[in-house]
Order: structure tokens, then sequence, then C-alpha cells
């Protein structure tokens, strides 16, 4: 599609816009980061008069940082994709199939994600409890019990967002499918899985992020070898000080990674295998 | 109501049509335990973190769950509907709170919501169609995503400080647009700071679901309309909008959901009391009941809001449908 | 559909299992002769490391002595009320836990922590032994303490020992009337004489307490009934909100500060000369002021004290140490408090932290013989008072901490706050309170 001047130039400065929306708070972290502390909360410089890599070394021995990251990766990576499966397998139920229940389950679902997380809390710490004791599946303070919280946390968002892209993927390719001699399941692993990649990437990396970013039920569910970044990073507000620099600099290197999957990823947000497959 | 299916027609066994009477029983019925089978993880997931708590929260919203009985909640003595009734004294400071907290929400919601959907959709229409250095730029446009809550909206609370912060500074001091420094974290203006820091925490999540749904539009579809002369914002109405119509109508509502009940958003912005300007629902509720752990109170006024939204949800929902089977 | 009713029976069995189960629980953390014990430690020191380094010493200790073991986990701020909440939920939570010392009367409520009688206070050496102000910050009126004194903390004025020496003020005030003036005096160019965390609920409700003590006021009466709309109350939150709107000398833009830090900070940068602040000298030495600068006194009374006024200049801040109501290991437990409240513990441990021991018997340590700790001791002592031991002291402060923060925005914002206003306001803020 030849694109008009116009458009052009209304994308260009568009996006620059956008992007220094976006990436201006990044810039502060940043200098934020490289000063000293008493610096932090002086006056306003667009570059730090003095800049100092100190924060950067300190963060380590503040709090347990390394730990802390390898925790969030396991259980978000494990949650995620957890997540992903069950909701995709739901959502495809959702979309192409009319069963009774249907509506219930849906907007049960949903509703769940109506309720303050507090109100969670308690009744789900307790039910973990129990299940210790009564039958030996020790989920407080474990990973996997955290893990199983996030999946189902990012369930509901997950299917409702997963049934909008699969409805955007045409019957017709479930029926050229089954034509080509592959049950539903054959059908929906090698057609409509590929078709809806995009969506679910999207969903993928929401799963991801909340799991990533989630502070209550880490903060009740986890203990000193369990606990995640999310909690950890509020480590860096002690008795004496808040240090704000290391804050910033703790945050910004355990951006990175996951920066640079959305990099990785982001190509996965294009086009489908629908173009042209119908014929 | 969910039908999401752009031409909703019978399922599957519909297509069977041909076969003898004898096997489409047997269809039937091998077809119909599938879904349920798909379901069933999440259904056991779901009921062992989401739907027995939940019932239990709604339980605890006719007692009298102090923390005096905290500790064992079974002994907690039933207050009926006291605590409703409490809650929605609308006459009292409390209920006038509660109310005022309400419509902030909303406000906030829809303004956030508007401004979020409409910078979602120019960037991913925007970075549609490939050129240099798109993939930098959706990723620029993850990057308020992928940072830690915590750390991005401190960050903002000391960009928007009146006396230090970059904001003031630039519009102050190197712009010249404005004479006095004005407050962005406390008075009238709290409002909209707080709703730039969720717009820019919200739109990219936005701009992913939005750029994801976009790819999966045939490009026959914009070639056709480009040879009946459309030119791009005909393609975006006829061509794009429509086929986002189901990644769409979920997004909105998700994003409703998800801003209406913003809790550490605005928690760590204000340092955990938020001015009344942007006082948000759920730090309302939370400040008023849970601080103190009053769950009997704190339950009360989340049922009320669980009510509000499965009401919006559902009314949203018949009317969405509605409009898209008159369009079909 | 048998699927369906499978599902609901699971439904429900675990709907039973839960709720017969919830509320009691036994915790099985080491049999027979090997008892450890678990202990959350609260955050005291500069990071959670910093506190495990500083506590193992003395835990080691403790192991020898008693052949106890000691399992510590340092429970950082933001977590540690949750952390009790789900553990008095569930039953199931640590042997031995620090505890923020207004937490007191609400936990006492919940009957989470064991109660110190008389007898169990002999079994850790007696009453008498702690700091009185600090012995009163332990739970509700009239009823034992749920925890005893860990670590103590006060209010303390810091003022910046040049710039008064600039402006020729050769002593700290010692009145409100006196500290006005000087503050005026040293309110010059982008300097002010005072900064405040203005829009912190905390700071705000601790400042707030003490002015109304003074003023004669209280916040609830002896039957725990809340008395919020008083003149008294009116009069020490316009004492407050004066600072920035009539007085003139706290920088409106104080009002937003609510992070904890930027008042403090303020005062190191040399942008104010004084600000009321807990224990702050290592605080100070990390944002990088001068040692020689630094001066500390205490907070200005009002003089003359309006009739029924009390000469306090601080709340009773500190850190208590409570023990598990549900814990197996009740001997042991106590055992551990015994050594932390023992004299050599509280030296060493309080030393580190820059806290005040709360056993008097410490304080022969010269370490807490300079003029700050003599300076905080006193006011523990003799001029402190503790914040409403009432189980809905956390509402409260909310309450009130928020009011008085919207208050102070209008002031900053230009519009003027009066004592009717305020007066509306704390009447609101009580009607909330119930329910």
């Amino acid at each position: 599609m030849r694109e008009p001047r116009w458009f052009v130039w209304s994308r260009r400065i568009g996006l620059t816009l956008l992007s220094v929306f976006a990436l201006l708070p990044v810039w502060v972290m940043i200098t934020t980061s490289l000063k000293p502390l008493g610096d932090v909360q002086g006056e306003f410089r667009w570059f730090p008069s003095t800049v100092t890599l100190d924060a950067f070394v300190d963060m380590w021995r503040t709090i347990p940082l390394g730990r802390y990251f390898v925790n969030s990766l396991v259980v978000s990576l494990i949650a995620a994709v957890a997540s992903v499966v069950l909701a995709l397998l739901a959502a495809y139920a959702v979309s192409r199939y009319r069963f009774r229940g249907r509506q219930l389950f849906s907007v049960t679902v949903l509703s769940t994600q109506m309720f303050p997380g507090i109100l969670f809390l308690l009744p789900l710490f307790v039910i973990f409890v129990n299940l210790g004791q009564q039958l030996g599946i020790d989920l407080y303070g474990s990973r996997p019990g955290l893990i199983i919280t996030y999946l189902t946390f990012t369930l509901p968002f997950s299917i409702w967002m997963l049934v909008g892209y699969l409805d955007s993927v045409p019957r017709e390719l479930d029926e050229a499918a089954a034509v080509d001699g592959n049950g539903p399941m054959g059908a929906f692993i090698r057609v409509v899985i590929p078709a809806a990649m995009p969506g679910i990437v999207a969903v993928l990396i929401y799963a991801f992020m909340t799991a990533w970013g989630e502070v209550l039920f880490a903060s009740v569910l986890t203990d000193e070898s369990t606990r995640t970044l999310a909690v950890g990073l509020q480590g860096y507000a002690t008795q004496n000080n808040v240090y704000w620099n290391q804050i910033m600099a703790a945050s910004l290197t355990v951006s990175l990674p996951v920066v640079a999957g959305f990099l990785l990823l982001q190509r996965y947000l294009v086009a489908g295998l629908t173009a042209g497959s119908v014929k | 109501m969910i039908t999401a299916n752009p031409a909703p027609e019978a399922g599957p066994e519909a297509r069977t049509g041909s076969t003898p009477v004898r096997a489409a029983p047997r269809r039937r019925r091998k077809r119909q335990w599938l879904p349920y089978l798909l379901l069933l993880p999440v259904l056991l997931a779901e009921l062992l973190i989401h739907i027995i708590p939940m019932l239990i929260g709604v339980g605890m919203s006719f007692l009298q769950l102090t923390q005096f009985y905290i500790r064992n909640w079974t002994a907690a003595p039933g207050a009926g509907l006291d605590n409703y009734r409490f809650v929605l004294q609308f006459d009292e400071a409390s209920g006038k709170a509660l109310l005022h907290s309400f419509w902030t929400t909303v406000v906030f919601t829809v303004l956030v919501l508007a401004l979020s959907w409409a910078l979602a959709m120019l960037a991913a229409i925007w970075t549609q169609h490939a050129f240099r250095g798109r993939g930098l730029v959706r990723t620029a446009f993850l990057v308020p995503y992928a940072l830690p809550v915590f750390a991005s909206v401190i960050t903002w609370s000391f960009m928007l400080q009146r006396d230090n912060g970059m904001v003031n500074h630039v519009l102050v001091d190197q712009l010249g647009l404005l004479d006095e420094r004005p407050f962005w974290l406390i008075g009238d203006n709290s409002f909209y700071a707080l709703i730039v820091v969720e717009v820019w925490r919200l739109w990219p999540f936005a701009f992913l679901a939005l750029t994801a749904g976009m790819s999966s539009i045939p490009a026959e579809q914009y070639e056709a309309a480009a040879i009946d002369g459309a030119g791009v914002l005909r393609q975006v109405r006829w061509v794009t909008l429509p086929n986002l119509q189901p990644v769409n109508q979920v997004l909105l509502l998700v994003l409703f959901l998800w801003t209406f009940n913003e809790f550490t958003v605005p928690y760590t912005f204000f340092g955990r009391s938020a001015p009344e300007q942007a006082d948000l629902i759920s730090m309302h509720i939370y400040q008023n009941s849970f601080v103190t752990w009053n769950f009997g109170t704190g339950s009360a006024m989340s049922v009320l809001l669980l009510l509000f939204l499965l009401v919006v949800t559902a009314v949203y929902l018949l009317l969405t449908n509605r409009r898209r089977s008159a369009d079909a | 559909m048998r699927l369906k009713r499978i599902t609901s029976a699971v439904a429900l069995s675990l709907a039973a299992a839960s709720l017969a189960a919830c509320g009691g629980g036994d915790e099985g953390s080491g049999s027979g002769d090997d008892v450890t014990l678990t202990y959350w430690a609260s955050n005291q020191g500069t990071s959670l490391e910093n506190d495990m380094e500083v506590l193992q010493p003395q835990l080691d200790a403790f192991t020898e002595e008693t052949g106890i073991e000691v399992d510590v986990e340092v429970v950082p701020w933001s977590d540690l009320l949750n952390r009790i909440l789900a553990a008095t939920a569930s039953g199931e939570g640590p042997d031995v836990l620090n505890i923020g010392n207004t937490w007191s009367a609400s936990l006492q409520a919940t009957g989470a922590l064991k109660q110190f009688d008389d007898a169990t206070m002999e079994q850790i050496g007696g009453a008498d032994r702690f700091l009185s102000g600090s012995l009163s910050a332990t739970g509700a009126e009239g009823q034992p303490p749920t925890a005893v004194p860990l670590y103590s903390l006060a209010y303390g004025l810091y003022y910046n020992k040049a710039m008064f020496a600039e402006a020729g003020i050769t002593e700290p005030p010692a009145t409100w009337a006196q500290f006005v003036e000087d503050a005026k005096k040293l309110t010059t160019g982008d300097r002010w004489g005072v900064s405040i965390e203005g829009g912190s609920v905390s700071e705000n409700i601790h400042n707030v307490f003490t002015f109304s003590e003074q003023q004669g006021g209280s916040f609830f009466d002896e039957d725990g009934e809340p008395t919020f709309d008083t003149p008294e109350n009116v009069a020490a939150i316009k004492q407050y909100v004066d600072l920035i709107q009539t007085d003139e000398v706290a920088n409106p833009s104080n009002a937003e500060y609510s992070n904890g830090t930027e008042a403090l900070a303020d005062f190191a940068n040399g942008k104010s000369a004084m600000v009321m602040w807990q224990a702050a000298a290592g605080s100070l030495a990390e944002l990088g002021m001068a040692a020689e600068d630094i001066g500390v006194a205490p907070v200005p009374v009002l003089d003359p004290l309006p009739a029924g006024g009390e000469d306090v200049t601080s709340i009773v801040a500190g850190i208590n140490l409570a023990v598990f109501e549900n814990t197996e290991h009740e001997e042991e437990a106590l055992q551990f408090v015994e050594f932390m409240t023992s004299t050599d513990t509280q030296i060493a441990l309080n030393k580190t932290y820059g806290s005040l021991p709360s056993v008097e018997d410490a304080y022969t340590d010269p370490a807490f013989q300079t003029e700050a700790v003599e300076t905080f001791k006193d006011v523990l002592s003799n001029r402190a008072a503790p914040m409403p031991a009432v189980p809905e002291e956390s509402q409260f402060e909310t309450l009130i901490g928020t009011a008085v923060k919207n208050m102070l925005a209008e002031a900053a914002s230009g519009t003027t706050v009066t004592e009717d206003a305020i007066s509306e306001q704390l009447a609101a803020a009580q009607q909330q309170l119930g329910g």
C-alpha cells in the first residue's frame, strides 16, 4: 500500500512524540540511578552534576537482588506459559463450541476480576495453610503456590482476550483443516494456533508481566528464599533511608532482560498465516 | 451472552448434516464432552484460587468480621445487612465520601480508557506496516509496561514534584508557559496527573493487544479497499475497525475493569493516601476498612462494587452484541 | 452432567475443609529436644542483609547459652503487617516477632499475641526494668502488655547549627512561640525555617497528636470512644497547618512530601533549618550532611500550657517484641524475649541501630551518654505520650492523617483553612470511624 505523504509525516511526528512520552521517565530513572543519594531529591537537572556508579554496585548487597530476580523469572515464566496453555484450551472451547454453561463460565471467570485482591488474600492463605496441614501439600511460602495463584489470576483476562483473537480467526480455517483430515484438536494445533499466534504472544506477555509485577500476594505467600522482585524492590525502603538511586538502578537492571524479551517477541506480532490460506 | 463470532451459526454438528440419523446423536454426544474437558483445568484452578475465596469473601460481608474475630472467623457474629447499611448511608460523611470516590473513579476510568485506546490505535495504525526501526519503536512503547510499577510510578512522582520536578522545570523555567509552579501531586491537578501516569502505564498494553489483533487482518481486504479508491482513513474505518471488533469488544471491557480497580498506581504515586480529588474506589475501600482489618465492611463495599461492575459488564455485552448482529 | 457434579463435589469439600480447619492450626517447627524458634525480625538497619549481620551474633550467643536455635527472617516493613494478618487468620505464624509499637492495641484486640501478665513479666525479668515511657505503648490501657519494648525511638527537633549561627540564634527554641520566631528569622531567600513531611499520613498524625496533647486535647476518651471534634484538637491541627499558611515558615511544597524522606532531605541539603524527626543521625550522614552541623533538641512546647495541656514533645515510638499466641514453644519463646531485653543485648543492638534501649540498665553504657541520646532519653522517659491504645488505631491514623494532608494541601494552594473547616473535617473523620 503506497502511503500518502501526510500519513508518513504524521506517523513520524506522532511516533516521535509517543516515544518521548514513553521514555521520558526512563531518562529520569537513569539519571537518578547515577546520582549520589543526597542529590536525588535536589534540584532538577537534565544531566546530573555528580555521576557515580555506586548505586549499581550497592544494590546487589542491600537486598539479595540476584535471588529475587531468579525467583521472579522462574515463577513468572512458568505461570505465564501454564496460564496461556490453559487459557488457550478454554478459549478454544468458548470460541468454537456452543455448550450449556458457556455464558455462565465466561461471566463467572470474568467476575473474579471485579473483586479487590485483599479479599481473596485471606481465604486463599487459609486454604493453602490447610492444604498444607491436612494433605501435606505445601503451598505456603513455596514457588508452586505462587505459580498456581498467578496462573489463576491471569486466566480470566487471558481467556477473554484469546476468545477475541480466536474469534477473528475465520471458521473457514477450521473447516479447511477438517477437510484435510484433521480432528478438531488437530485443526486447532496445526491451523488455528499459528493463525492466532500474535494474539497468543500478546497474552503471553500480559500473563508474564502480571506475574512479574504482582505485589500483594507475593508479600504474603513468599518467604525469604522465595521472595520475588516486585516485593523485594520495596526492601530498598529501609528504616533509615529510602535508597532511591538503588531502586532505580535495580529496576533498570532487572528490566533489561524483559525488554530484550519484548524485542525478540515483537516480531511475532506480525501477519499470521491467514493471508492466502483460505482459497 | 457471549456471541463472539461475527457470523453466528450452528456449531460443528451442523456440518455433519448429510450423515445418517443414527450417526448424528453419537457424534453430538462425542463432541459435547470436549469443551468441558478443555475447561476442566481452568475450572479447577479458578475454583480453588478464585471462586471459593470469593464466595468466602462475600460471606464475610454478612459477618461482623473485625480484628476481634479475624483469628476465628466461624465465631464472628452475624451482622446481617448491617455492614451494607453502614456503607450505604449517603447522608453521612462516610457515605458521601464513598459516593464521591465512586464518581471520581468512573470519570477517571472513562478518561483513561479513552486516552489509552486512542493512543494505542494511533500507534498501532502507524506501526502496522513495516518501516525501518519499527521493531525498536514497538519495543520503546512496551518499555513502560516492562518497568516495575513501584519504580516507574515513584519516578513520575519525582517528575511531578512542584519544586524539583522535571515537568515544572520544563513548563515554567524552560518553556515559560506558566508563571507559577503548579502542584501536581496534591490539589485539583492531582486528578489529571494520576490520569497521565495511568495512561502512560496502560496504553502500551492496549497497543500490544491491538497490534496483535491487526496482524491477522488479511492483506487482501486492504488491497480491495484501495482498489475501490479508499484512502488511509477510509481503510481504517471500513477494514481495520470492523476486523478488530472481537478484539476491541474484549479489550475495552478488560481495560475498563482493570482501570476501575486500579490500586497500586495511586497507592504508590500519592504515598499511601490519596488527595480527595483523586480518591479512587479501590484505595478508598482499602483505607476505610482493610487498613484496620475490618473485613466485614470491606467485603460489603467490595460486593457492592462487584455488583456494579457485573451490571456494567452485562449491559456492555448486550449492547455490543446487539450492535454486531445488527451490522451483520 | 457427571463432570459438573464432580466439580461441585470437589468445591464443596474444599470449602468445608477450609472453613472447618481455619482459625486453629498448630505450627510444628521442631520436635523433642531440639527446638527451633521462628523469629520475624523487622528491618531496623540499613538493609535486610545488614539486619542479618547485626542480629546473627546475638542469636548465636543465645543458642550457645540456651541450646535453642533461632530461624530468623528479616521482613521488610511493607510486608510485615500483611504477614501478621495472614498468620493471625490462619493460625500459622512465627514464634516471636517484632511489631511496630503503635500496632500493639490493635493486635492485642485480635488475641493473636500472648499477653504479658504479671507472671509472664516476672519470667522475663519484671516490668520495672523497662523505660516507663516505652512500656506505655504496649497495649490498651488497663490491660497487660501484649508485647515488650525492644527498640525505643522518639521525635526530636533537629536544627542546623551552622544556619542558626548565621542567623544569630544561640540556642534551639524551647517554646512554640520561640520556635516560630526563630523559624521566621531563618526563612530567607529560598531557605525555609522548617520542613515538614506534609503529605505523609503517619508524620502528620504523629505531629498533630503531640500538639493535641500539648493543647490538652485527646482523640479518644477513657472508654475508647472517639472524641475528634474538640476545640483542642482543632487548635492542634491549626498550629501545624499555620506553619504553611500564617507563619509561612514552611515551604508550601511540603504539602506534597509523602514518601517519608523529602523533609529530611531538605534539611540535609540546607533548604530548611529545622525538622521534627525520629532518630536521624544515620540517615543524615548518608545524605551527606556534616555531623558538626547537626543539633537536636526536644520539640518545642506551648508556653504557657493551656488548661489540661501536657508537657509532651513526642509520641512514644519504637519497636516491640511479641510472642505469637499459637506458638508451640512458649517456654523457649519467653527465654528468647528475656535474652533480647537483657542489658547486654539491648546495648549491642541499640548501639548499632541508632535507637534507644528500652531498659534502664542499658543507659550505663557510654555510647548512650552523648548529648543527643540524653535528649531523646529524657523525652522518652518524661515527655512522651503513646498514640491512642485503641483497636482502631490504624484507621484513626489514616483518617486524621489524611484529613490533615488535605488541609495542608488547601493551605498550600492559597485557600485559608479556618477553624470551622478543621472542625468539620474532624467530625467527618469521626463518623467514618464507625462500622
